[in-house]
């Protein structure tokens, strides 16, 4: 029963570790209408700069922190240079266009920083080793790292609500998502506020990729599998929703780590154990997209509809 | 399509840097009359990048060794990247052969690139040395008087660590593999010569990101080691993560999972992981010491097995275009040559089976931390003694 219990605190963490990536892109999706399938690589940027600024100056969390501020001049610059186009474009458009910057930073990427996967400090005095950890179980210790995911995944979401919900640059955020004509006419700089939104997206996005830097591999393409469940955590939460994007992603979390330590085994009780192996690892593997679908059957807008009315 | 591939001409490279021009099309002109044309196909791109790179950074070495000469003749090598969809390694590897008129085509990282152009090579009487891959089907049944390799037949790395995992007396073994058709032949090989209890095996899909799970349920098992095929960023992941979970004390037996390639990313989490190897850096053999000072003052990294089969591949073309006097035209002659296979190799002295897969010595090898802060991996001990592939038996040449 206690493998149970780490094995539904390893889900929590990915499903934390989800949400800090979606949540930038959830952002962007519902207030400004923009399909940013490039959010992947900006996460990806994110972990890369995490990596080597945390292998120059010999702390990983200096690393992590300088990082923070080349996301958001990065995401500025892409604004500046494409996404501001597309606002008013379709999003057949914005699909073609991001898909266009994640082949340009996935290029320059790896000219910059080549094809292997990159060297990453170990977070001081947190990961591995008898002191860096909590031993749960006997035998398996538990990093403290990953618990100070969980924890940053529960503040983060707490302060965008905030952010969002309490504060005067949210309100226009929020009107300028549903009545973006009207606020504009108030005199409000509709397009500055865009381009903040995007940028605090990217920031976001480098965030959780410097964060995620210790856990996943740092190497090309790392975006694109985070961003494809990112869209699953999205599409269930409801789009623009940064409560559903948390619920969904927290859900797509748990379910990925339990379907994937109990399947096989469930399965062994009707089938013989090689064939429940392979089955298992294969419905684990679909399980995220089977819930999704039967999610999108019974409430076709997500679990939370939120953001844009029209 | 051309995009990618682009002329390496390391004969005219000299004269280029001497004149300082970019006179391209007239040097290739020229040295068509003279020099031989080896057509190097490999990864380059997307996540197999790093050991397609491996590989080609090893065969230039190999070729820069030889005073960019192979068998005496001036060499021009045409580097191509297959970028892992068999589609356009066939396409741009007929290109090589009918447009460029290459007289050798080497290299090749994955089996199914491989087994992709291993047909448009081969019919075309166009000699083909593998310095990676070797898929069952073309070490036995499919093999081709026109197929050579420089590395090993895939099953037998994995049926090293098995024979390891045997001979070290471990009882219980847990099993952790992707979910796709090496996985499944690592296992397979793994099995071949492991006769112990396999406690669990655990398939994970290819998109993995994170394991979580399965380090719980490996401290679950307890068992006495775990076997492990998790190549590139798969690999950097489990380690750094058996390592921070405390797991390191139960033996971690790996193929291709901590190599040169990925030791860079998981430096101290990799340290005394077991590997199984044909080769490794701290082989004490002049040519071997050579090649990885050489190397190293050139690429900057530690080569890895990849390299080291690529640099061989060189030297077994040079060897075998020298016993035929420098004519690449006479297939028949070219192909006894090859089958000699007394090349200088890194790994000491080897020879080619009936199927021209090496006949060679297999190692168990584990990571090990060099003076200089680098990572490598060093030999433990042999395992098996001129192994031969299983499949050799099933290989019936002309």
């Amino acid at each position: 029963m206690s493998m149970l219990l780490v094995q539904a605190l390893n889900g929590l963490q990915f499903g934390v570790l989800l949400f800090l990536v979606a949540a930038g892109l959830s952002l962007v999706f519902g207030v400004m209408d923009l399909i940013n399938l490039a959010h992947g690589v900006q996460y990806m940027l994110g972990a890369y700069v995490a990596a080597t600024l945390g292998v120059w100056t010999g702390s990983f969390w200096l690393g992590a922190l300088l990082s923070l501020p080349v996301a958001l001049l990065v995401g500025l610059a892409l604004e500046w240079l494409v996404f501001r186009h597309l606002y008013r474009r379709d999003h057949l458009s914005q699909v073609l266009a991001t898909f266009g910057v994640i082949l340009t930073v996935e290029e320059a990427t790896r000219a910059l920083w080549g094809s292997a996967p990159q060297t990453v400090l170990e977070p001081s005095g947190l990961t591995g080793g008898p002191m860096g950890g909590v031993e749960i179980v006997a035998g398996l210790i538990y990093p403290t790292y990953r618990l100070v995911i969980i924890g940053v995944g529960i503040v983060v979401p707490l302060l965008l609500w905030f952010l969002v919900e309490r504060t005067r640059a949210g309100m226009l955020v929020r009107a300028g998502a549903t009545h973006p004509a009207m606020v504009s006419a108030l005199g409000v700089d509709i397009r500055r506020l865009f381009t903040v939104v995007f940028a605090f997206g990217a920031m976001l996005a480098g965030f959780a990729g410097a964060l995620a830097s210790p856990i996943f591999p740092v190497a090309p393409g790392m975006g694109d599998t985070v961003l494809i469940l990112c869209f699953v955590v999205i599409v269930i939460g409801g789009v623009g929703s940064i409560r559903g994007a948390f619920i969904a992603a927290l859900l797509v979390g748990l379910l990925d780590s339990v379907g994937r330590a109990m399947l096989p085994d469930l399965l062994r009780l009707v089938l013989d154990p090689s064939s429940a192996r392979q089955t298992g690892a294969a419905l684990a593997s679909m399980l995220v997209y089977i819930v999704m679908a039967a999610i999108l059957f019974f409430r076709p807008a997500g679990l939370f509809p939120g953001g844009r009315s029209a | 399509m051309n995009r990618r591939s682009f002329l390496t001409t390391t004969a005219a490279t000299a004269t280029l840097a001497a004149t300082g021009g970019f006179a391209f099309a007239p040097s290739i002109a020229r040295a068509q009359s003279q020099a031989v044309k080896v057509a190097f196909v490999g990864t380059l791109s997307g996540p197999g990048a790093a050991l397609g790179t491996h590989l080609r950074d090893g065969w230039l070495a190999g070729v820069k060794r030889l005073d960019n000469q192979l068998g005496g003749r001036a060499v021009e090598t045409l580097v191509i990247d297959d970028e892992l969809k068999p589609d356009v390694a066939v396409s741009k590897v007929r290109a090589a052969l009918e447009r460029d008129k290459v007289d050798f085509v080497v290299g090749v990282v994955f089996s199914n690139m491989l087994q992709a152009i291993v047909r448009p090579v081969t019919e075309s009487n166009t000699f083909l040395i593998t310095a990676n891959a070797g898929p069952s089907t073309l070490a036995g049944k499919g093999c081709s008087p026109f197929l050579f390799s420089s590395a090993y037949q895939n099953d037998q790395p994995h049926a090293t660590m098995g024979q390891a995992a045997q001979d070290l007396g471990y009882k219980r073994v847990f099993i952790l593999v992707p979910n796709y058709q090496a996985g499944k032949d690592a296992v397979a090989g793994f099995r071949s010569r492991y006769k112990g209890e396999v406690v669990d095996e655990i398939y994970v899909p290819l998109s993995q990101l994170d394991f979580s799970t399965e380090v719980t349920k490996i401290a679950a098992a307890k068992p006495d080691a775990i076997f492990t095929f998790m190549p590139g960023a798969l690999g950097v992941n489990l380690v750094r993560q058996y390592r921070q979970a405390g797991l390191a004390n139960i033996p971690f037996l790996s193929t291709f999972t901590v190599d040169e390639s990925t030791l860079p990313a998981q430096g101290e989490a990799a340290l005394d992981f077991y590997t199984a190897a044909t080769w490794a850096p701290n082989f004490d053999n002049p040519q071997s010491r050579r090649f990885v000072q050489e190397f190293e003052a050139a690429y900057g990294y530690v080569p890895s097995n990849f390299a080291a089969h690529a640099y061989d591949a060189a030297h077994m073309l040079d060897a075998a275009i020298r016993r035929t006097k420098g004519d690449v035209a006479d297939k028949a002659a070219l192909r006894t040559a090859l089958e000699v296979g007394d090349f200088p190799s890194v790994r000491g002295a080897l020879r080619l089976g009936p199927n021209h897969f090496p006949i060679q010595d297999f190692w168990l090898c584990k990571v090990a931390k060099r003076a200089d802060g680098k990572f490598q991996t060093e030999t433990v001990r042999k395992v098996l003694t001129a192994d031969a592939d299983s499949y050799a038996a099933s290989c019936k040449m002309g």
